[in-house]
């Protein structure tokens, strides 16, 4: 009995975008396949207990999800229209050349991650239907009401049948920038997973990380030559690596200096350092999540923090704002600098980055412990307290508390 | 499938206005093609005239129904195959006419 459940959680998780890919590909239309996929899913859960497992179970699902549908379409053309039955269901679209790369998979993630859709309507979407989470799932993790995910969804879903979304993999000319409009909307799942924000909530939500982390890694080997792609995958893995000591027992931050090096998960970030080699070794200028992914190496190399290479992460964080010189980007190059110069150089770095991060919690933790590190006590203070005002995750507003605390 | 692309410009910040011969050129392209359906400049808010007659009789005002920043200055309509491609002739068109466009499909 738990073998079959397990046969269908698998078969959820490398099936579930297979199936909704297919049958949006043969119907045209997301909402029959969503929900399709989901009544075929229902069907295994009643019936693979008895009968048994399929042989193939993607294929037994694809099947009996594409009977579904058209008994959906059927049902709706009772008392609509004979003859769009007809098309839907026989007139397939003439088979496409095969670009590059194709998959019906990347064909649906393109679609989701549409820059017509606003980047909540992406997430929720691609969460849906790449990811197969289920509606009342999407809300918990974003901490929305069910019936206002709901909406959203079926609202993007309306917009893509309306406004003709197209479901292709975009041309090579379009493909980078699309393709980093995908990655932000993973890269936005995994870091709601790793800094959960709300007060109620858990400060590390394992559920959205790991999610994260899986959708990558099929992105990963839908586009294994794309650069950014195995960057951002790198990048997760090797911050992946490090959850188990990054939060205390007593649900405190634990930062990267104080952390207890020997909890950090090997296979992860052997696999992380594996892909930065890759990238390294292609010879290829990198993008961002390269250039991020490098430096969680570097940070990841060192058996003590003592032993990092902090000339090798200012230097990558140079090469990083030469292609986004935003001032978060700034503020981290500075509290890299603050280790190579000492925090004196750093502080005067941070203070020219407040007019633009006045508003985030992390300019004035930097600030905090810079000042701190410098003996002012007063001014590192008065930088705690803004930034506990303004910090959203319940173990960093706990850290920040016990270091304000500890000031003389 | 036809899509409505209006152009919207701001009273605060205005585009620029010797767009024309760029938007021609465009215009004949766009017809080369096969997008062009329709296009054309609309005149200046205050010379609109709303008439509502859905009551006992029909009430005129002066001006535009929504007086705003923002207006309407131009329209276009396009067949396109899907949004990708209205959105790429749209991105071409708002650095052609200095201004803002809006894409939104027909029925």
């Amino acid at each position: 009995m738990s073998d079959v459940r397990e046969a269908i959680t698998q078969a959820h998780h490398e099936e579930w975008a297979r199936v909704v890919a297919s049958l949006t590909r043969r119907f045209g239309d997301l909402d029959i396949a969503e929900e399709a996929a989901a009544e075929a899913f229902a069907t295994a859960v009643e019936r693979w207990p008895a009968d048994g497992v399929p042989p193939n179970p993607g294929a037994w699902l694809t099947t009996t999800a594409n009977r579904k549908a058209i008994d959906r379409i059927r049902r709706e053309n009772k008392r609509d229209d004979k003859q769009k039955e007809a098309q839907l269901v026989y007139d397939d679209d003439p088979p496409e050349p095969l670009g590059a790369i194709d998959d019906e998979r990347l064909r649906l993630i393109f679609t989701c991650c549409h820059p017509a859709l606003a980047m909540e309507t992406r997430v929720a979407l691609t969460l849906r239907m790449v990811g197969g989470l289920t509606v009342p799932e999407i809300a918990r993790a974003f901490l929305v009401q069910e019936s206002t995910m709901g909406q959203r969804i079926t609202r993007a879903k309306a917009k893509i049948k309306t406004a003709r979304i197209p479901y292709r993999v975009p041309s090579a000319e379009d493909l980078p920038a699309r393709v980093s409009g995908v990655l932000a909307v993973l890269f936005l799942v995994f870091n709601e997973g790793y800094l959960a924000t709300g007060p109620d909530t858990d400060p590390v939500r394992h559920d959205l990380t790991a999610e994260a982390i899986r959708l990558t890694r099929l992105l990963r080997a839908l586009m294994p030559q794309d650069g950014e792609v195995a960057g951002l995958l790198a990048l997760m893995v090797l911050t992946e690596a490090r959850r188990a000591a990054r939060v205390s027992t007593s649900g405190e931050l634990v930062t990267l200096d104080e952390q207890d090096r020997g909890a950090w998960d090997t296979a992860l970030v052997a696999e992380g350092h594996r892909l930065v080699r890759e990238r390294l070794a292609s010879g290829v200028a990198p993008g961002r999540y390269q250039i991020l992914a490098a430096i969680n190496a570097v940070h990841t190399s060192a058996r003590d923090v003592r032993d990092t290479d902090w000339s090798q992460v200012v230097a990558l964080y140079d090469q990083l704002i030469r292609l986004d010189p935003s001032p978060i980007v700034g503020l981290n190059r500075a509290i890299a600098v603050a280790e190579l110069d000492g925090p004196e150089v750093a502080l005067a770095a941070v203070d020219r980055l407040q007019d633009a991060l006045a508003g985030y919690h992390a300019y004035h933790a930097t600030r905090a412990d810079l000042l701190r590190r410098l003996g002012c006590s007063q001014q590192s203070r008065a930088a705690y307290d803004k930034a506990i005002e303004l910090a959203g995750n319940t173990a960093e507003t706990a850290y920040l508390t016990r270091r304000r605390d500890q000031l003389g | 499938m036809q899509y409505l692309v209006s152009v919207i410009d701001d009273k605060s910040n205005p585009g620029s206005t010797d767009r024309q011969p760029a938007i021609s050129a465009f215009n004949q392209r766009l017809i080369a093609e096969g997008y062009w359906v329709f296009a054309g400049g609309l005149a200046d808010t205050n010379a609109a005239t709303v008439i509502d007659n859905r009551g006992e009789q029909a009430v005129l005002s002066d001006g535009p129904f929504l007086e705003s920043k923002e207006y309407l200055a131009g329209v276009w309509v396009w067949e396109a195959p899907d949004l990708d491609v209205a959105l790429k002739l749209a991105t071409e068109a708002s650095k052609i006419c200095d201004r803002k466009v809006e894409v939104r499909p027909f029925q």
